[in-house]
């Protein structure tokens, strides 16, 4: 009798001891950049959530952060050596984290990343570091009704617009008189818009910040094709038809809806109020072809595992957990952003076929160039940002590009290269 | 008769330009309350014209409401007074202090001690602060849960390494040096240990370096709290109002919102100013007087 | 020996005093300058895989270096001048020389920074290694040079103003100070708005104020004008504190020495160079000494405003630190900026002493 008890109150107890063990669920520390913005707070709490309830060895739990101190907050961290499991990162900053040793490779199903836009996986040195939830893309942004009124050609992605086109274009827009500015390429938005959004129009141009073959900034980005970009990018300055450094904050979120302007570059994530007050004036065209082709940015958030994190498994687990399309979907249909595979976008309401910005998942996919996948970004992305705008406020365009080179090289050789 | 005339009209004048000039320093603050009442649309346009300070049109607290939504305005506040308060307690001791010892007391090495604290004005925050966080992450805390290593994301990392400070210590010094040394020496004489001629005769007699100090590190704590916190204070249950300020500004900046936070945490500054009013006035009067 | 033990008992009690707070100084201040100091020696990222080198003094020569040009009109073959169209001599590019020049390797990247004429013939170039670095120097220390004397001096004269007895004179003290209570950086972020080219409030005001006449300016985006308004709305923000600082300096000024003047037939000008102003000499040393110091740390405003712009009109010493150290992760960049900042300012300061010193044996 005491035995059969004893034996039985043994089994029970470790049972009841295992079940225990088993819900003490590892807490992951997950750095979102989001504070101040509720919507994707409210996503991403949607999915931590399923995820914990989903199953019972990981927990992740949340800290915002504010955008304009985000970096400084995570650099911090690592100097300190308290970096969280999971951070998310800009993707074009992906490789300098990586390289400063912040981040692991990530550990994630090849097929998972198979389905994605390129844009939205960050590899850098032949591994996989980051991937987002997803992508960005820029257009332009026109009314139908104001091309039409004076004759203009509407571009489609196999037939852009090519320069010599564009300026006539603006030549003409402007010969009307009816807009402040024919052509808002956004100089309000300082830091990180500048290399994003006009990067990619030195690009076409030919230029661009590195020369991939010797990893030089000097002879491209002050190199022929980049001066002729600079000097073009000049010449929009000095025949108003775009507002420079001095343009009002408000301005560029209201400029071009209130008519102010006539074209304006801008990304995805504006586009919702635009089709919600233009509904079918609205036209959101592919970039212009200014000789190499047309040229987009790509990359946008990303979330990568950090190397410090003691719980790689976990970490990943939860990563590849937030990739499924019913998340990328809700992600795309509240803040707007594409989703970066097919099914996400078929099943989301704006980007499915037929959808109002399915212009936008194509012109990723056809025109989107990464934008230079080096730990030296950072700082090439922040002399590209002065010389753009020296030379919009009238510097000597080849000794702003010098300038530039100089610094970024001087960096990349204080780094050993990276 | 007449001389009342011209001495009323006299003063009327004084009063005009006063007033104009009255008008130059406080337009900014006006434009600021009245803006956080408007729509951003509205607020952008008006800002224009005059009426950016007539709450005309479209006004309401929206502003505010959408504000405490958008972050935990409170806890903010709440985190800078306490880190405010609790480093001007110590740092009016602990200077206070130290300027007693420089100014009354003989002893080997203090001027070269002295020296050194004042060669530290020159030292602007951006300088040291990331040698600063490789410092603090080293340090020792004993608390309920016992000894832990690195003071990120706590009130301590946000105090501590300001409780000194060259300007202060400078103010005492000045200060003290102008009190009568007689009174020192006398109680010196008579037996009295210097803690006791610090607290019993020097402490009583400077109420308004005391106020001076305060409102300087008031304002230095809670207005010029930036860089730091954004690097140690990682957990929002720790981050002060000037973090906060961040929050308003993403990829669409809601002015309306940033305007009503900014005129929310202007709030306790401009009432610890006005209370202190007449202790605030005199004292950093005396900052002058010493010079 | 009562002597002796006195002394110990000073000793003992003196260092137990200045302790804390002297602890506290040497740990959370001085020592991190220290760092910042090896920092500067050396080629410290904040985070690499590669070690760090030292680097001896290599930081502060190229931050500092500056060569001097002299380039002739081009000539043709024969050996006259070239003219141009205009009838005006021609000049080779400064490009041609700084970069890649293999006469000159040690102009090689550097930068034009002021170009003066010597005669018809010649120019004579002043190139600098780290431009942006020169102009941060020479737009601080303009700053400094302006703002410091207008700040103090229309404070005093706030001073003066607020100096009577008039009912209802503390409301304006309030008021005048108010400026003083609020963060630089909101004050920034509010004068950005009001100084915006189209849709600013003070183009707003003055285009009402003139009947029209005035058109807009754009005051932060052109060079001309940028500095300026930084400079004026810094003396906005500051001059309320050293206007109290006066303040109280005039009153320490005994009465009857305006009554010996009036008595005496004074006008105004002359009490104020004979009273007023032999009375406030130490507090005139304070003021200038406090302003001087804080004026060569400007950064938030920039910061938020300019970012240094247009044109590095508004570039800055402690803008470029943070920029070198915190944005393009330059730790070893941002140090030297900060060690030559403090010496910079502490030869300022020891030369201030100096002279001030003079005076009072004189």
């Amino acid at each position: 009798m005491k035995n059969i008890k004893s034996i039985l109150l043994m089994i029970f107890s470790s049972i009841f001891l295992s079940a225990n063990i088993a819900s003490a669920a590892t807490t992951l520390s997950m750095w979102y950049h989001g504070a101040g913005n509720q919507t994707e707070k409210d996503l991403l709490m949607q999915i931590v959530n399923d995820f914990n309830n989903s199953q019972s060895d990981y927990a992740v739990e949340v800290q915002d952060f504010p955008q304009e101190s985000y970096n400084d907050s995570v650099t911090a961290a690592a100097l300190a050596g308290n970096l969280p499991d999971i951070i998310d990162v800009d993707g074009p900053i992906m490789p300098n984290w990586a390289w400063s040793g912040y981040l692991a490779p990530l550990s994630i199903s090849q097929d998972v990343l198979d389905k994605m836009l390129p844009g939205a996986i960050g590899s850098w040195n032949g591994e996989v570091y980051s991937v987002g939830l997803w992508d960005a893309a820029c257009a332009i942004y026109a009314r139908k009704s104001d091309l039409e009124e004076n004759g203009i050609r509407i571009p489609t992605l196999d037939n852009p617009w090519t320069k010599s086109e564009f300026d006539n274009i603006l030549a003409t827009l402007d010969s009307t008189g009816k807009y402040d500015y024919v052509f808002d390429v956004g100089m309000a938005w300082t830091g990180e818009w500048y290399a994003y959004a006009f990067g990619p129009m030195m690009q076409s141009f030919g230029g661009d910040l590195f020369d991939t073959s010797n990893g030089k900034a000097d002879g491209m980005i002050n190199g022929d094709a980049a001066i002729e970009f600079g000097e073009w990018w000049q010449s929009l300055m000095n025949n108003g038809y775009a507002p420079g450094t001095s343009q009002d904050g408000g301005d560029r979120e209201t400029g071009f809806l209130d008519g102010k302007y006539a074209l304006q570059l801008n990304g995805n994530w504006a586009a919702v109020p635009a089709i919600e007050q233009l509904g079918d004036d609205m036209l959101f065209l592919p970039s212009v072809d200014f000789g190499n082709g047309p040229k987009i940015g790509a990359a946008s958030w990303q979330f990568g595992v950090s190397k410090s994190s003691k719980n790689q498994e976990g970490a990943n687990a939860f990563i590849e957990f937030m990739l499924q399309d019913q998340y990328l979907a809700a992600f795309s249909d509240g803040i707007g952003l594409i989703p970066p595979t097919a099914q996400s976008a078929a099943m989301s309401e704006k980007y499915r076929p037929g959808g109002p910005l399915e212009v936008f998942f194509e012109l990723s996919e056809a025109q989107a160039t990464l934008r230079a996948v080096t730990p030296g970004y950072v700082v090439a992305s922040k002399e590209f940002e002065k010389a753009i705008a020296d030379i919009s406020n009238g510097a000597d365009v080849a000794d702003a590009l010098d300038a530039a080179a100089d610094a970024i090289d001087a960096d990349v050789a204080k780094n050993n290269g990276y | 008769m007449d001389n009342l005339k011209v001495s009323i009209s006299r003063q009327l004048m004084r009063y005009v330009l006063l007033s104009w000039i009255a008008l130059i320093f406080i337009f900014p603050l006006i434009f600021m309350i009245v803006s956080s009442l408007k729509p951003d649309l509205q607020l952008l346009r008006d800002s224009s014209s005059f009426r950016a300070f007539l709450p005309v049109g479209d006004i309401s607290f929206n502003n505010y409401i959408e504000a405490f939504d958008r972050a935990p305005i409170f806890l903010f506040i709440g985190n800078s007074i306490f880190i405010t308060a609790t480093t001007i307690i110590l740092s009016m001791f602990a200077c206070s202090l130290a300027a007693f010892s420089f100014v009354f007391l003989e002893w080997k090495g203090k001027g070269v001690i002295l020296s050194i604290i004042l060669s530290t004005l020159i030292v602007p925050f951006e300088a040291i602060a990331i040698p600063l966080l490789l410092i603090v992450n080293f340090l020792p805390w004993v608390s309920v849960d016992g000894i832990s290593i690195g003071w990120l994301n706590s009130y301590q990392v946000q105090i501590i390494p300001f409780i000194a400070d060259a300007i202060t210590i400078y103010l005492f010094v000045q200060y003290f040096k102008d009190l009568p040394k007689e009174l020192v020496e006398a109680a010196h004489v008579d037996g009295a240990s210097w803690f006791r001629i610090y607290s019993k005769i020097i402490l009583p007699l400077s109420g308004p370096i005391f106020a001076t100090a305060a409102i300087l590190k008031f304002l230095a704590m809670y207005n010029n709290q930036f860089l730091w916190p954004i690097m140690v204070a990682q957990e929002e249950q720790f981050r002060p109002v000037m973090v906060g300020l961040l929050y308003f500004f993403q990829l669409n900046v809601a002015w309306g919102e940033v305007m009503a936070y900014l005129s929310i945490i202007t709030i306790p500054v401009l009432a610890f100013y006005i209370s202190m009013q007449k202790a605030f006035v005199a004292s950093v009067a005396n900052t002058g007087i010493k010079g | 020996m009562g002597n002796n033990k006195l002394f110990k008992s000073q000793q003992r009690t003196g260092w137990l005093m200045a302790a804390p707070a002297t602890l506290l100084i040497f740990f959370f201040l001085v020592l991190p300058f220290l760092m910042a100091f090896g920092f500067s020696l050396t080629n410290q990222r904040i985070f690499s895989p590669n070690p760090t080198e030292f680097v001896g003094l290599h930081n502060f020569k190229n931050m500092l270096s500056v060569h001097f040009l002299t380039v002739e009109a081009e000539k043709d073959e024969t050996g006259a001048f070239k003219l141009d169209n205009n009838g005006n001599y021609q000049f080779p590019k400064t490009r041609k020389f700084t970069r890649n020049n293999p006469d000159y390797p040690h102009l090689n990247k550097t930068r034009e920074w002021m170009k003066f004429d010597v005669g018809k013939t010649k120019k004579f170039y002043v190139l600098a290694r780290d431009l942006i670095f020169m102009k941060a120097l020479t737009i601080t220390i303009l700053f400094v040079l302006i703002t410091a004397p207008l700040q103090a001096g229309i404070a005093l004269l706030l001073a003066m103003l607020i100096n009577q007895p008039l009912r209802g004179i503390n409301i304006y003290r309030t008021i005048y100070f108010m400026p003083v209570v609020i963060s630089m950086v909101v004050v920034s972020v509010l004068w950005k708005f009001i100084y915006d080219g189209e849709n600013g409030l003070l183009n707003a005001l003055l285009h009402f104020f003139s009947v029209g006449y005035f058109e807009p300016v754009d005051w932060l985006g052109q060079t001309d004008t940028a500095l300026g308004a930084i400079i004026a709305m810094s003396i906005w923000q500051g001059v309320g504190f050293h206007m109290i600082i006066w303040l109280a300096g005039l009153q320490t000024i005994p009465v009857d020495h305006y009554e010996v003047a009036r008595l005496e037939g004074a006008n105004k000008w002359q009490t104020f160079s004979n009273v007023t102003w032999p009375g406030l000499r130490n507090t005139a040393i304070l003021v200038m000494v406090i302003i001087t110091m804080q004026a060569f740390t400007l950064f938030p405003q920039v910061a938020v405003m300019t970012r240094g712009g247009p044109l590095d009109s508004t570039q800055s010493l402690v803008f470029q630190m943070v920029e070198r150290g915190y944005g393009k992760q330059d730790i070893a960049g941002g140090s030297t900026i900060s060690v030559f900042l403090f010496l910079f300012v502490l030869s300022i300061s020891l030369f201030q002493r100096y002279i001030t010193r003079e005076k009072i044996h004189g």
